[in-house]
């Protein structure tokens, strides 16, 4: 295949589907076990410092936040990410200095909520290295190759733009139509953590609503932590097999969750805790803002049960499922 | 010719962004704007247009308006909760009709820029970068530009082109790795609504918005701006849109 064009964006997370398929033969228990653990555990067992990390979810919605913490309290350092559109759970790990590197679809905002402070202090200052330009496709298609085990795969997009030119992507001739064509690389991160609605001791998850990426980034990453807001009996997921999107053999450790995705919403089950969201985009403005926010919320709390606590405890979250259930009205005061 | 208005810039954009839309299509969205336009649409003069988002919410009647474009609002009764995979696929694959972009920079011929103000190494500003852009603009068969003007945002040159529009004019696209689509087909600006050449593919004016004077056209861009002798005007938001708009599309006022 002729090579036309190179991105010239760092290669985040690619290895020779051969390496990888071998390394999951040798590290990948195909056993159905039991991997119920707690997020400290989850994080001290599966993510090292300089690991290229992926989230579920999709930045502000179904976030596995206990692991976010648990990656702070832990001060696991220079961590490579996939912002493939990340929102809060990038900006908060890039204000707790855990974040080195970052391959960037959409990152360093809030969608409706404006630009987050954090992130951009740590890109513009130069704390943060963007790595590589991505789209949202780019990255949805480098897990959707890894996926397959297959090294790059093609896609219509990037071609002619600064995005392709930062990006880790090449234009190809096509053997078939011998027009450009442009492909994507797999991506193969070291660990991803996915928060889910449901699911059982074995790692088998359920994801209400849009799924997002995590199908392909499940089966993409070497290590998957699976956050879920709830871990039920075996029975009650063959009850309804099509609704399974994650099978156990892609899965390492099962940690209960409820309220898991706090501040970020959970289809179906709460909304977006707006005050807090306030709340942080406010203070981190400020580093001093920051580490205040970080010790009252993170550092300064033993575990998630004790966070939810501090951040409003029943009350709060109360409010929150009313509100996603159409009971009551959300209040936008970053607005 | 205008009266005194009572409505603001972004009730006028979306009032027109919404008349570019067609019944019968399908749309791809995010939040904000566009968002509102396709709400609009829907409640005039497009009651079977579908709203698609890009994170999987395929046709949704929300009942509250989405603040994330992954949210549960975005498939609220919706036809399909599908995810990102499929709607790019769907998309790259001919099946998006229109498609909304923005960014804080634009050149003559519709591509973007969201990614930096500044060198990309070194950025005065970082901004959130392609998220979908990149990939709507290279594969919606129609594209849709909303965006404030000002000669700062409609530059000779971009500081990084993320989103291809009709790249470096006549031709350029068809050579390239994308797909065959129209691209941008529109501008939207709180000054007036612009359209590309077919034998240039430069920006051209179509309507100039109530309020504004043909010399605020090139006053407000780096690049000229072709005028043409027949433009019309744009219509001011009729009160029935206004009325939607405001009590049953976006209550709350959170993008308004």
């Amino acid at each position: 295949m002729n090579v036309l064009k190179e991105g010239n964006g760092k290669l985040l997370g690619w290895e020779h589907p051969d390496d990888v398929y071998r390394w999951k033969q040798e590290n990948k228990s195909h056993a159905l076990e039991d991997k119920r653990m707690s997020a400290p555990e989850a994080v001290d067992a599966y993510i090292d410092d300089g690991d290229v990390i992926a989230l579920g979810g999709f930045g502000h919605v179904r976030i596995s936040t206990p692991i976010l913490h648990e990656i702070i309290r832990q001060d696991v350092t220079d961590l490579g990410f996939f912002g493939k559109t990340a929102g809060y759970d990038l900006d908060l790990l890039i204000g707790a200095g855990n974040v080195s590197e970052v391959e960037v679809a959409y990152s360093f905002a809030q969608e409706q909520r404006g630009l987050a402070p954090a992130s951009r202090r740590g890109v513009e200052g130069g704390d943060v290295t963007v790595t590589a330009e991505a789209s949202n496709a780019t990255l949805q298609w480098r897990f959707l190759a890894a996926k397959m085990g297959i090294p790059c795969i093609p896609a219509r997009i990037l071609d002619e733009t600064d995005t392709f030119e930062k990006s880790s992507a090449m234009v190809v001739e096509d053997p078939y139509s011998g027009d450009p064509m442009t492909v994507v690389p797999a991506a193969f991160p070291d660990v991803s953590f996915i928060h889910a609605t449901k699911a059982d001791k074995y790692g088998n998850a359920v994801i209400d609503g849009i799924v997002v990426e995590d199908p392909e980034l499940a089966a993409a990453t070497k290590r998957l932590i699976v956050t879920a807001e709830e871990i039920v009996d075996s029975d009650e997921i063959r009850e309804d097999p099509k609704a399974t999107d994650i099978p156990y053999f892609f899965t390492d450790a099962v940690v209960e969750a409820p309220y898991g995705s706090h501040p970020a919403e959970m289809p179906y089950e709460y909304y977006f805790d707006e005050e807090h969201m306030a709340e942080w985009i406010d203070l981190s403005d400020s580093e001093e803002g920051t580490q205040e926010y970080i010790e009252k919320y993170i550092t300064g709390t033993d575990d998630f049960e004790e966070y939810l606590e501090v951040a409003g405890g029943e009350e709060k979250l109360a409010d929150l499922e009313a509100i996603e259930h159409y009971e009551k009205e959300a209040t936008y005061p970053w607005k | 010719m205008t009266m005194a208005q009572d409505y603001n810039e972004t009730e006028l954009l979306i009032t027109i962004a919404s008349h570019a839309l067609e019944d019968d299509s399908t749309i791809m969205v995010g939040t904000g704007m566009p968002m509102l336009a396709g709400m609009l649409a829907q409640k005039t003069h497009a009651p079977n247009a579908t709203l698609i988002y890009e994170a999987g919410g395929i046709g949704p009647e929300a009942r509250a308006l989405p603040v994330s474009v992954g949210d549960s609002r975005t498939f609220d009764h919706a036809f399909k909760a599908a995810g990102m995979h499929d709607v790019m696929s769907y998309g790259q694959a001919g099946n998006i009709d229109f498609g909304f972009l923005g960014g804080a920079q634009i050149d003559k011929y519709g591509n973007l820029n969201s990614t930096v103000i500044g060198d990309w190494e070194q950025p005065a500003v970082r901004f959130p970068g392609s998220g979908g852009a990149n990939d709507i603009g290279s594969w919606a068969n129609e594209t849709l530009i909303t965006m404030r003007q000002g000669d700062n945002r409609f530059v000779d040159e971009l500081d990084f082109r993320t989103t291809p529009g009709h790249l470096d004019g006549p031709g350029s696209r068809e050579e390239s790795a994308l797909p065959a689509t129209n691209g941008p087909v529109k501008v939207i600006t709180q000054i007036g609504v612009y359209e590309f050449d077919d034998d240039t593919k430069e920006m051209t004016l179509s309507t100039l918005n109530p309020g504004f004077e043909e010399s605020d056209v090139n006053e407000n861009s780096s690049f000229e701006i072709h005028i043409p002798d027949d433009y019309e005007r744009s219509p001011e938001p009729t009160d029935e849109e206004l009325r939607l708009l405001r009590e049953e599309i976006d209550p709350r006022g959170i993008v308004r």
